[in-house]
């Protein structure tokens, strides 16, 4: 008799027990997802508010509401702000282009075509991912100055459809073997050569892998400063990160209210590509290990 | 590495077959010779980088670290001489210093935090998309220029970091203007990006079979045992792999330092990172051959670190197999 009764009782007891410990977790789960998100929040609700007021109060709700700190920053600089935007638009653009043809097209024959010296040049393309942009970015300067590409977006853009994102190349190596062979090989016995079944056959059915390496390389180049800084030097070629950086030497303490709506505005298109691509993202990350 | 690397089978039957049976030999190395130029055709762009791009600058880094270019006038042969000066070369040693913290405080710290929230969320938390989302934003922003202003600006000291504890009545530092405290700025940077290899981590974890707790469970394990006799071991390859990266990554960062010190390293010095102090004797003071002696003393050491790394891990991760 006496067990019947605890019997319900406990398991109740430990249900509930099991349900305040999930809303623990997810208390703290939402708490540290706040904290993390805080700072570009506290960014998002700064650009609207006058500089002042920015380093009054913590909070987000602006007292006044300003959007003038995106039509001053926007002008603030020696060209308006869609000068730069458009130059990262072009750098981005070819660099996506070039990674997707370069790259795969090493990738196909890598994963599908026998010839010599494979074993040592697949290696030698992996050594290549390891290599830090330090060590080659002097000479890299130097041959682009000799050929007169400094300050164009060429540098930014010719090695990329020449195949230098080694990453990529393994990215989609990785993806064309795991398709079927079958396929392939049907095609060739119909008679197609080795570009038709690149085409027909090996590029349609790489898409994801195609996209991945296209959202990455777009939010790679997008936030690239470090070879962007070198290889642009009149203001007119800046891209959006080194247009920035001169605003925030340009510019003193007082001006942060402009200076983080352009902020907002750089980091928007990566958000953008973010809140698209999230699915894309997160499995390329998981299963790549891309940042 | 060594399972990519394996020879496929040669010349697949049915394409070599029906030449085979008319001209065994000619045939055979007529297909070949076909494959062999279509595979060189392909790979012609990728040759071309090699040469131009990426093998045949770092030869080139390699023989101008012997000499004193300086990208205007004519360069001569110095011999070691980049490489004594380095050893005297007291900005240097900073610069080595710095980045060696950065890298040995801020990547075990992510890596921590990556991997306990990866097994908060992994234990089936509702709303897991989300919360992974939230938490892997910050790795695709976290190397921008916009967020290393964020940053100036979040432990400036006006900033937001100072406002949340003036409101508790406590008076903050100018963080990024102290050299004591500089540094640990861009550490929290750093840690802040953990999403990246969180996500890695989740994978792995997805990857543990159930019955290994399970089973634990039943002998009456508690949850620090399982972590450490079933969790832990099952996902050292992971492990391996974040720590890896993350750690090639870390030795490579520039724009945050850039920007938070404006440019200079500073204040005193304490945010002077390698690859800064670098840009700065290459394009600031135009001392290529000493740069070129700096970038290879720099791919030794991120070389140095991943060689040991990968001897090391004989010792500690496990490939279940």
């Amino acid at each position: 008799m006496a067990t019947k009764t605890t019997a319900p009782a406990t398991t109740q007891e430990r249900s509930r027990a099991a349900r305040t410990r999930r809303l623990i977790i997810h208390i703290g789960l939402i708490g540290f997802g706040l904290i993390m998100l805080y700072p570009l929040l506290w960014m998002l609700a700064s650009s609207f508010k006058p500089t002042a007021e920015i380093f009054r109060a913590p909070g987000l709700i602006p007292e006044t509401f300003t959007p003038g700190n995106y039509t001053e920053g926007w002008t603030a600089l020696q060209f308006p702000f869609h000068h730069y935007l458009l130059n990262s638009a072009i750098v981005v653009a070819g660099a996506i282009v070039g990674n997707l043809i370069g790259c795969s097209m090493a990738a196909y024959a890598f994963a599908r075509l026998e010839f010599r010296g494979k074993r040592l040049f697949f290696a030698v393309m992996l050594a290549t991912i390891m290599l830090p942009i330090h060590v080659v970015i002097v000479p890299q300067y130097i041959l682009f100055a000799e050929i007169g590409w400094i300050n164009t977006f060429l540098p930014l853009i010719v090695p990329k459809l020449l195949a230098t994102d080694g990453f990529f190349i393994f990215l989609m190596v990785q993806f064309i073997r795991g398709l079927p062979k079958d396929l392939d090989e049907a095609a060739r016995i119909d008679g197609c050569g080795h570009v038709r079944i690149f085409f027909r056959i090996i590029l349609p059915l790489s898409l994801p892998a195609l996209a991945t390496t296209a959202i990455f390389t777009f939010i790679w180049t997008w936030n690239d400063f470090f070879s962007q800084l070198i290889f642009l030097t009149s203001p007119d070629m800046y891209t959006v990160p080194v247009a920035l950086r001169t605003f925030v030497d340009s510019s003193s303490q007082t001006s942060w209210g402009p200076l983080f709506a352009m902020s907002v505005i750089a980091l928007g298109p990566v958000f953008g590509f973010f809140l698209a691509g999230q699915k894309y993202l997160v499995k390329g990350i998981a299963t790549t290990g891309i940042k | 590495m060594s399972a990519l690397l394996q020879r496929r089978p040669k010349a697949d039957p049915v394409a070599a077959a029906p030449a085979a049976r008319t001209k065994p030999s000619a045939g055979n190395q007529g297909a070949k010779r076909r494959e062999n130029l279509a595979a060189y055709g392909f790979l012609a762009p990728w040759f071309v980088g090699l040469l131009f791009i990426t093998a045949g600058p770092l030869l080139a880094s390699l023989y101008f670290s012997f000499t004193d270019y300086n990208l205007i006038g004519e360069h001569s042969w110095v011999g070691l001489e980049n490489y004594s000066r380095m050893l005297e070369d007291e900005r240097l040693h900073n610069s080595l210093r710095v980045t060696f913290v950065y890298v040995f405080v801020s990547v075990p710290l992510q890596l921590a935090l990556a991997l306990a929230l990866a097994m908060v969320l992994d234990r089936g938390v509702r709303g897991l998309p989300l919360y992974r989302s939230v938490y892997y934003l910050p790795s695709l922003l976290g190397g921008s220029v916009a967020i290393a202003i964020l940053w100036r600006q979040v432990f400036g000291a006006n900033g937001l970091i100072n406002q949340v504890l003036g409101f508790f009545g406590i008076q903050g530092e100018g963080w990024v203007s102290h050299p004591d405290y500089a540094l640990g700025t861009l550490i929290v940077l750093n840690v802040w990006t953990f999403g990246a290899p969180m996500v890695i981590f989740l994978a792995g974890l997805r990857q543990i079979p159930r019955m290994y707790y399970e089973a634990a469970s039943v002998d009456g394990a508690g949850p620090l045992y399982k972590f450490w006799h079933i969790t832990v071991p099952l996902l050292t390859p992971i492990i391996f792999f974040n720590l890896v990266l993350q750690i090639i990554n870390a030795f490579q960062t520039f724009t945050q330092a850039f920007i938070v010190s404006g440019g200079t390293g500073g204040p005193s010095d304490s945010t002077m990172f390698y690859t800064l102090y670098l840009y700065q004797r290459g394009f600031g003071s135009f001392e290529m051959g000493y740069a070129s002696a700096m970038a290879w003393l720099l791919l030794m050491i991120i070389g140095g670190f991943t060689a040991v790394n990968f001897l090391a891990s004989k010792y500690w991760v496990f490939y279940g197999d």
